[in-house]
């Protein structure tokens, strides 16, 4: 039965159904299946399937975008549930992202998001055209682990750079960790404006996000 | 006959129109500077919530009052490019942050010699008619980026110049650069050298910063080029017709505001519009779809009468390869068939990331290629062939006849020697180079015979103090790439 249901969810992930899979995570709340093991056993394996789809090139954005929005409705479904029951889904670490000043495109960042949020990240979505001292108080404000910045412009990359020299003289590096993605952008350009690292898309973002956050746990200054 | 090819059939385009007018009336434009939507509003659209409804008759009023032609200007004052009708001209894209280093094939961030190469280049082939701020200057204080790569083509180049102002701060002290350079404001005002480029943000987004540009530059009649640029299936419907309506709806509303702002001063239906690509999320600048999008856009300005632009000949490729040449091949071709007004784009790699001079040497090839197709299957002669054939005799020996000594270099586009057409054993000779060795043969050979305009002392002097006040307040010790 359970079972059954786990597959269902796993489907309607891999299907890129936000309804279906908020009606399976209420179901799962009616059959007294504890959220977390609805998550984790249930919507969280459909989405491994569409990110192995995704790097085979058997997938596509919308695809992802869409199950990024069913694993999403479904979390929310849940939500409720986790917090009566006291539990807390482990938080892999707070990311802040944004686009930063003068873009205004947020197809591939609030992609980032929905893809850091599906696996366990808190999220932090400054929007787009976002000031590049804001990335740096919102990170302090929260203390914040990760700070993403997105920019599709040519003529908007170099402001990545400008949110690394923001942080920097807010004393938040080396500790907080910046990855940075976009069209224009590549892993010559991360180092070159001294970021950790670049993320190629949504996926590849997630697996760089985990990485550094477990390298930076490893810091004995931490 | 100039050839032509047009992708929309009359039902299509009346379709196109129909939901653009409807786009911008019933869903409306997000306009964020005040005055521009204080200009819509007494003029009789609707504005809520910083959403500007206009209706189709006073879209219809402000696309009358745009002229339907207009020309840029040399140094010398000459007309040489010509916005309107089925001209069909190229310039060099614009604003890359790499450049593809000829030698060690690497991208790297783009400095002011790498400008300067550009422009020497291109001011070498009669393929551009104009220049373009092709490359971001790291070298040069970011805050006065956009008027020092404009002071570095006024610096090299006597052609026109297609440019753009990409921060509040820049408009006006390009345009104070661009009167020093006409010596006059009537002068810059009558014989405009440069056009500006203006984007709005897909989808259906003006800026503060790019709706107060349009006002400006119309005001000061400095010619604007609407550079829309909706992405198919990520800021733009999925389908391609779908894109061309929310194209149009942009490039209309920037069309009216700017014609708000001054009736009559010049503008161009132009724009980037592209695919959205779902693996990779770039906008690939080589797909077939993208060059339909450029194509179609075009002929729904030109149910108007208006001019035209396109970015087109951009490729997706890392260097000068296979992909490179088709992509860009197939572009010059489609896009001159399109009859846009100017193609800008060549040069460029990486879809808009990179620039290289080799390549706009490669893209000058194919662009020649597009030149000789619009010159058409002329009937040079009385009789076709029947008086070459009794010239001929019964060996059919046409070398020898006064007609192919006359009429051979109209007929034929002779390449230059970046295209290999001798026999394998003379390639073999010279060393059997391929096409990119032979295209940086040929910029090395471009470089040796350029020679910089000759500039009066006058404006030299006016050009170097304007740009030397702002560097300074923006903090460079001096200026680099003269």
């Amino acid at each position: 039965m359970q079972d059954e249901l786990f597959r269902e969810m796993k489907q309607a992930i891999i299907d890129g159904d936000p309804d279906h899979a908020r009606k399976l995570g209420l179901k799962a709340i009616a059959q007294g299946i504890p959220p977390l093991d609805a998550i984790h056993h249930g919507f969280v394996p459909g989405l491994n399937v569409v990110g192995q789809q995704f790097e085979a090139g058997e997938m596509f954005l919308p695809d992802l975008v869409l199950a990024g929005e069913a694993m999403k409705a479904a979390t929310s479904a849940l939500e409720p549930e986790i917090q009566k029951a006291g539990a807390t889904r482990e938080s892999l670490g707070k990311v802040v992202l944004g686009t930063v000043k003068g873009d205004i495109h947020e197809i591939g960042k609030t992609l980032v998001g929905t893809m850091l949020a599906a696996n366990g990240f808190e999220v932090f979505d400054l929007g787009v055209d976002v000031p590049f001292e804001s990335f740096a108080l919102k990170a302090k404000e929260l203390n914040a682990d990760l700070i993403g910045v997105s920019a599709l412009l040519t003529t908007t990359m170099t402001g990545q750079k400008d949110v690394v020299e923001a942080l920097k003289r807010h004393g938040l590096r080396p500790r907080v960790k910046v990855i940075v993605g976009g069209a224009p952008i590549t892993q010559s350009w991360a180092d070159e404006i001294g970021a950790d690292g670049y993320g190629k898309d949504a996926f590849a973002s997630v697996a760089l996000a985990k990485s550094l956050l477990k390298k930076q746990g490893e810091l004995p200054v931490r | 006959m100039q050839p032509n090819l047009r992708l929309l059939d009359a039902e299509l385009l009346e379709r196109i129109l129909s939901e653009a007018f409807a786009l911008i009336f019933q869903r409306g434009v997000t306009v964020q500077s005040p005055e521009a939507s204080d200009l819509l509003a007494s003029a009789g659209a609707r504005v809520e919530d910083g959403v500007a409804h206009i209706p189709e008759s006073l879209a219809r009023m402000s696309i009358e009052s745009v002229p339907r032609e207009f020309q840029l200007h040399n140094r010398a004052g000459e007309p040489v490019v010509k916005y309107g009708g089925d001209n069909v001209q190229f310039d060099p894209g614009s604003s890359c942050v790499h450049i593809l280093d000829p030698e060690t094939l690497e991208h790297r961030l783009s400095q002011s010699a790498d400008l300067v190469r550009l422009v020497q280049v291109a001011e070498m082939l009669p393929q551009y008619a104009a220049q373009s701020t092709a490359v971001v200057c790291n070298d040069a204080a970011k805050d006065i980026g956009d008027l020092y790569r404009l002071f570095l083509v006024l610096w090299y180049s006597n052609k026109p110049i297609v440019t753009g102002a990409f921060s509040p701060f820049s408009a006006p002290a390009m345009i104070d650069l661009l009167v020093a350079d006409s010596g006059s404001p009537a002068a810059f005002r009558q014989k405009p050298r440069a056009i500006f480029d203006v984007c709005p943000s897909p989808p259906l987004h003006m800026s503060e910063f790019a709706a107060q540009n349009l006002i400006d530059l119309a005001r000061a009649w400095v010619p604007a080029e609407i550079v829309a640029m909706p992405l198919s299936g990520a800021a733009a419907p999925v389908t391609l017709a779908g894109t061309v309506v929310q194209h149009a709806a942009e490039c209309i509303s920037a069309i009216t505001i700017h014609q708000l702002a001054q009736p009559g001063a010049p503008v161009v239906w132009g724009g980037a519009p592209a695919i959205f690509d779902m693996r990779s999320g770039i906008t690939p600048m080589g797909a077939v779809e993208t060059v339909m999008l450029n194509m179609a856009s075009a002929q729904v300005a030109k149910s108007f009468g208006l001019p035209t632009h396109g970015y087109l000949i951009g490729s997706d490729a890392k260097c000068l390869d296979a992909q490179a040449g088709q992509e860009s091949g197939v572009a010059a071709i489609l896009g001159a068939l399109g009859g846009i007004n100017m193609i800008s784009g060549a040069g460029m790699l990486d879809s808009l990331a990179c620039h290289s001079a080799e390549k706009l040497v490669l893209d000058a090839e194919s662009i020649a290629m597009a030149q000789r197709l619009l010159q058409a299957i002329q009937p040079r002669t009385e009789s076709l062939a029947l008086e070459m054939f009794a010239k001929a005799g019964a060996q059919g020996d046409f070398l020898k006849i006064p007609e192919t000594r006359k009429y051979f270099r109209m007929e034929q586009h002779f390449p230059s020697k970046v295209i290999d057409r001798g026999s394998l054993h003379s390639w073999e000779q010279a060393g059997a180079r391929n096409a990119f060795a032979r295209a940086r043969d040929r910029v090395q050979e471009l470089l040796a015979a350029y020679k910089r305009p000759a500039i009066s002392p006058q404006v030299e002097n006016d050009l170097r103090a304007l740009v030397t006040k702002h560097a300074k307040r923006a903090g460079m010790a001096h200026l680099p790439g003269i």
